[in-house]
């Protein structure tokens, strides 16, 4: 609570959370907030040579190159955002964290070994490794949700790889050692608790990592594929067309953008309030 | 200094042969008969057997690594399914035109990010920090081709200032080159001008802080001397190196910037090779770019060891 009090004293990370809950209220209630049905083909939504219509009355944002409602689709978009945000991130979180402890809490050869495997999965650029894997495995939500997994663990493994080595090394742990205690206990009560505030910070940016490369796959053509709204894919269909009809590039990029933002900054924040050796300094 | 490169070239060559061994898998992944897609419009199975036999697809798949790896060594890395063309020379055709990009905006990157990480450090807390700091995490959350797509409409469509697309060789004409390649490279670079602000401004705020700038002042030297030639110089030790390990992220930018400008280079290169399920090429620029990020990292090393005297007593 004093955490969260702590950071809504910030301007910029009140405005952040803000902005979060927003579109997580978006996501879960698409359908009773978006005005039409984001599938839905507008007779009049196009003009008579058949292109997309600018921002007005009947359509807010105005509508893509089909007739459908931008608004609505973009709120739509939120909830693939997110989806994939909390979802792939969160397995990311889970292996990268799960590598990171074996590997400097066991270390010896098994701990060697994976973290050669760490580097190999970072001497690839992520992006052109996401982008072979969703060619191979035919994209859907999930399949990307997976792709973007697997390429984000690494840095997370790392970092906490870095944090357990020094954490085992110190001295309480070292006392709890003498007194008796088992790695399990070691590992449970003593590390786990101490990696929590860089597993949170690790999280909270780790979303906005996953939010821009789904824009980006998607972007491509690799990602979420239409009539799936995702804000990535609106700029992919809308491609053609951007030079005539910007909203249908501005709008979404406005929205990853702002998502992408402020999980930054609410990560940033976090960093801060919760590593007292950087306050001030980073 | 032999015996360190020694040591970093041993623990490299264990990931380089884990590359080739994945990229050699990514084959084995893939659906449908290599042969047949060799084969292209010929169903003749006599031809099919001998394409086969060719490409050794009938040997067991730790021979056939084998003879991949040795053509690998060897340079020959197949040849495109779609255009015929050997994978290599593709390869060393559209490099200099993604090396160029690199090097631009590596150096836009290199230019804003130095200078405002040391504003921002020099002037911690202030206006010039705060603004720096929105900058840089703008430049980390704004997705490249989107800001790419946002210039074009601005700077090309709207005011007509410069191409919106394309691609002229510097030898056929610089200056057309260059205007060509302006908007890409500060697309690419500010993504990048971002990571290094943040860490010269942590290395600075560090060496601000150390016992040798304190001497400095302590001899009277002007703020001046005391900020450039003691402060920044040992702050961009880790700087220089981290610039080197940008390289994943400068090649991934490429990617996208090359494909919003229809820039011919290495990433709009992949990105075809990905759609025309090309797997030769995909194959071959996987190798070549694992390669070249293990020899960045060694690089990297290196240019460390070099600029920092304390390590090579």
């Amino acid at each position: 609570m004093t955490l969260l009090m702590a950071l809504l004293q910030r301007k910029s990370v009140a405005i952040s959370l803000l902005f979060i809950l927003i579109v997580v209220v978006a996501a879960l209630f698409a359908p009773w907030l978006a005005p039409c049905d984001p599938t839905q083909q507008f007779f009049d939504g196009l003009t008579i040579e058949g292109a997309p219509l600018p921002p007005s009355a009947d359509f807010y944002l105005g509508t893509d190159l089909l007739g459908r409602d931008l608004l609505s689709r973009i709120i739509y978009g939120a909830r693939t955002s997110l989806i994939i945000g909390v979802v792939s991130n969160g397995i990311a979180v889970v292996i990268g964290t799960l590598v990171g402890v074996t590997a400097g809490f066991v270390r010896g050869w098994v701990g060697s070994v994976l973290m050669r495997f760490t580097d190999l999965m970072m001497s690839f650029p992520a992006l052109l490794l996401a982008i072979a894997l969703a060619a191979i495995l035919h994209p859907s939500l999930w399949i990307v949700a997976l792709v973007i997994a697997m390429v984000n663990w690494v840095q997370i493994a790392r970092v906490i790889h870095a944090q357990t080595i020094s954490i085992a090394a110190k001295d309480f742990v070292a006392v709890e050692r003498t007194i008796g205690a088992g790695p399990l206990r070691i590992l449970f009560s003593h590390l786990l608790p101490h990696l929590l505030p860089t597993i949170l910070v690790w999280a909270t940016l780790g979303i906005s990592t996953t939010v821009l490369l789904e824009a980006t796959l998607s972007f491509l053509g690799v990602g979420v594929q239409p009539p799936m709204p995702s804000w990535g894919n609106i700029i992919f269909e809308s491609q053609t067309y951007f030079t005539s009809a910007m909203w249908l590039v501005l709008f979404p990029g406005i929205a990853i953008v702002a998502l992408s933002l402020s999980f930054n900054l609410v990560g940033d924040a976090l960093r801060d309030e919760l590593d007292p050796t950087l306050k001030g300094r980073l | 200094m032999l015996g360190f490169i020694v040591r970093r070239l041993l623990i490299a060559l264990p990931t380089l042969f884990l590359i080739t061994l994945m990229v050699f898998s990514l084959q084995l992944l893939l659906p449908g008969d290599p042969a047949l897609a060799l084969a292209g419009e010929e169903r003749d199975p006599a031809v099919i057997e001998a394409i086969r036999e060719q490409y050794h697809l009938n040997d067991p798949i730790p021979v056939q690594y084998a003879h991949w790896l040795i053509a690998a060594l060897h340079g020959d890395l197949g040849i495109s399914l779609r255009n015929r063309e050997p994978v290599t020379s593709l390869i060393v055709d559209k490099l200099p035109v993604t090396l160029e990009l690199a090097i631009l905006a590596m150096l836009i990157a290199l230019v804003i990010g130095i200078a405002a990480g040391l504003v921002s450090a020099i002037k911690k807390g202030s206006r010039w920090d705060f603004g720096a700091n929105v900058v840089a995490l703008s430049g980390i959350s704004v997705p490249n081709f989107w800001l790419g797509i946002m210039l074009i409409l601005l700077i090309s469509v709207r005011w007509g200032w410069l191409p919106a697309s394309g691609y002229t060789s510097p030898l056929d004409s610089l200056a057309q080159n260059l205007e060509m390649m302006i908007m890409p490279a500060v697309v690419l670079g500010t993504a990048i001008a971002g990571v290094m602000m943040r860490h010269t401004r942590s290395a600075m705020i560090s060496a601000i802080h150390a016992d040798y700038v304190r001497t400095a002042r302590a001899k009277g030297l002007s703020e001046r001397v005391v900020m450039l030639k003691h402060a920044l110089r040992n702050a961009l030790v880790p700087v220089v190196t981290m610039g080197t390990l940008q390289f994943g992220e400068l090649l991934s930018g490429a990617v996208l910037t090359e494909q919003v400008f229809t820039i011919p280079g290495f990433g709009k290169l992949i990105v075809d090779a990905v759609f025309n399920r090309d797997y030769a090429v995909v194959q071959g620029v996987v190798l070549f770019t694992g390669t070249v990020y293990i020899l960045m990292n060694l690089l990297a090393d290196l240019l460390y060891y070099l600029l920092n005297p304390r390590l090579r007593a």
